[in-house]
């Protein structure tokens, strides 16, 4: 069964006003175990409405969200379930830090979890160690750390509650390009010790690279859906709508544009660099 | 839920009430509140409640907003008239129960204090509805100038006022944002004891608190790097003019005044 399953969600803000707003419109979504899944799309396409209605933050207007089968909005309890099976790290998630220490802060979550001490204390020092903090940080003030591992404590906070999905909202905004691979790394880490899925939210469309599959919106709605190579293969259709492609891509789509004769689905600089050098072998001038 | 601070909440519009200068929309309604103390009469009353729907519908401004308005007040209202109804002194008993009494004119004072906290409150209403939050604190400064002779920092004030506005809605964002992040972890806001709820309040108004600081200073450091150094020698893009219908209007102020001078007179 898949982890996660959106059926028919829409979303209508202040509904029945004069500012009335379609924020998702009959969304139909599933997210598998071990999966890692990118969603991108731009600003105003309804992305971080959709991650809200993952952990019941919002409740739709329409269509409901099933997690293992079941409907999140069941009841008081399911809502809460889902909460804690979901984890949503939204952007910019170092201003929510408000504990004393570090440690106290990653602990915040478990803690609603009403799990014992010890086993606080075990998550807390597992995700921790998943987003390299070290331990002589976990007595510092959050407000002491660097803007870089203020963001990793926040992510730790979340990742302490061992959610089953992960959804992170531009986790990498704001990070330098060396702290970005990082982090991403680290999540990945995480991924494959855990089993868990990961739902990224993104506007870089170098992160959009790493993911196995994209799901790509656009006026709250999925316009499109499948793997990196066959979502940038698209490209005319993806700045149509006003994203961009991965530089790699870019660079393709000019040389093709040219005329030279590059296949399509190129996405990695690998790629680019081999269909490149291909063309060098086959004697045909690369530029 | 939050969205819904009707707090310095401006309906610009295109209307002889919108386009007044702000001075003198600030003067009338002082004035306004002044003659307001002066009516005691029902006579008077009518007068007022004519006056604020003449200028309810000049403004086009919705009954139904006036009357959101008032809504928070509904105890305050609901407070001054029981007071008033209980335990005012008369000699003409109403209503008598073991020691409960209403004398007819408790209850003459209590619909007329009710009358007036209403009227009083929807007449500041159509201020703040109809003059944006800029013009309303560019009109006190100016109005105030004249303090600064006695070294009060009206300048100050009125730029404190000015942010404290324009900050509103940005600290009601957060207030969103920093639930939305925090209910992702488990926090639990709606349930509890009292004790428990207001300890689960902390994990809101911590960063709260610390974004409005960071906030404070990154606007503080915005300013000086536009050379910002207080109220001296600074121009205005918007001069503030006071035109015919200003005129027009602290006239038709002054013959609202004298008909409450002279209802009160007559005793109708």
């Amino acid at each position: 069964m898949s982890l996660i399953e959106l059926r028919g969600l829409t979303h209508i803000y202040s509904r029945g006003t004069p500012f009335e707003k379609t924020a998702v419109e009959d969304l139909n979504l599933t997210l598998e175990r071990g999966a890692t899944v990118g969603l991108i799309g731009h600003t105003g396409s309804g992305k971080s409405t959709l991650i809200s209605h993952l952990n019941a933050l919002l409740k739709p207007t329409a269509g409901t969200v099933l997690l293992d089968g079941e409907d999140i909005y069941a009841s008081k309890a399911s809502i809460r379930a889902a909460r804690f099976r979901v984890g949503v790290v939204f952007q910019y998630p170092e201003y929510q830090l408000f504990e004393e220490t570090v440690y106290a802060d990653i602990a915040y979550g478990p803690k609603n979890l009403k799990l014992d001490k010890d086993e606080v204390d075990r998550r807390v020092r597992e995700a921790a160690a998943f987003v390299g903090l070290g331990q002589e940080l976990f007595e510092k003030s959050p407000l002491e750390l660097s803007g870089g591992q203020k963001r990793r404590t926040a992510i730790a906070g979340v990742l302490a509650m061992e959610p089953e999905l992960l959804v992170l909202d531009e986790p990498t905004a704001g990070l330098d390009p060396a702290g970005r691979e990082d982090l991403l790394e680290k999540l990945f880490a995480w991924r494959d010790a855990r089993g868990a899925a990961v739902l990224l939210v993104t506007h870089d469309m170098s992160i959009a690279n790493r993911c196995d599959r994209l799901v790509v919106m656009s006026e709250g709605r999925i316009v499109m859906d499948g793997s990196p190579a066959e979502i940038f293969a698209r490209d005319g259709e993806l700045t149509a709508i006003g994203l961009d492609l991965p530089g790699p891509a870019h660079i393709a789509r000019l040389l093709r544009q040219r005329g030279v004769a590059l296949p399509a689905g190129i996405f990695t600089v690998e790629q680019l660099t081999d269909a490149i050098l291909a063309l060098g072998r086959r004697g045909g001038a690369p530029c | 839920m939050l969205k819904d601070i009707t707090l310095g909440q401006f309906f610009p519009g295109d209307t002889p009430v919108h386009n007044l200068d702000p001075r003198t929309k600030l003067l009338l309604t002082l004035v306004y509140i002044v003659a307001l103390f002066l009516v005691n009469t029902w006579g008077g009353y009518l007068l007022v409640f004519a006056v604020l729907c003449a200028v309810t519908a000049l403004s086009r401004i919705r009954p139904r907003a006036l009357l959101k308005g008032l809504k928070p007040l509904v105890f305050i209202i609901v407070f001054t008239a029981v007071l008033n109804l209980f335990f005012t002194p008369g000699e003409d008993i109403l209503f008598r129960w073991k020691f409960v009494r209403i004398t007819y004119a408790g209850l003459d004072r209590a619909i007329a204090m009710v009358l007036r906290v209403m009227f009083l409150v929807s007449g500041t209403f159509l201020l703040t509805y109809t003059t944006s939050p800029l013009a309303i604190t560019d009109g006190l400064e100016r109005l105030m100038s004249p303090l600064k002779k006695l070294h009060v920092p009206v300048y100050e004030l009125s730029l404190m006022m000015c942010i404290a506005l324009r900050f509103i809605p940005t600290l009601i964002e957060e207030t969103d944002r920093i639930m939305s992040a925090q209910k992702a972890r488990g926090a639990d806001l709606e349930t509890g004891t009292l004790p428990e709820r207001a300890k689960a309040l902390l994990p809101l108004l911590i960063p709260l608190f610390i974004s409005a600081f960071r906030r404070a200073d990154e606007l503080a450091l915005a300013m000086e790097c536009r050379c910002y150094n207080g109220g001296q020698g600074r121009t205005r893009m918007k001069q503030l003019r006071m035109a015919g219908r200003d005129i027009a209007a602290f006239v038709l102020g002054g013959a609202f005044v004298a008909c409450v001078l002279i209802l009160r007179r007559l005793g109708i």
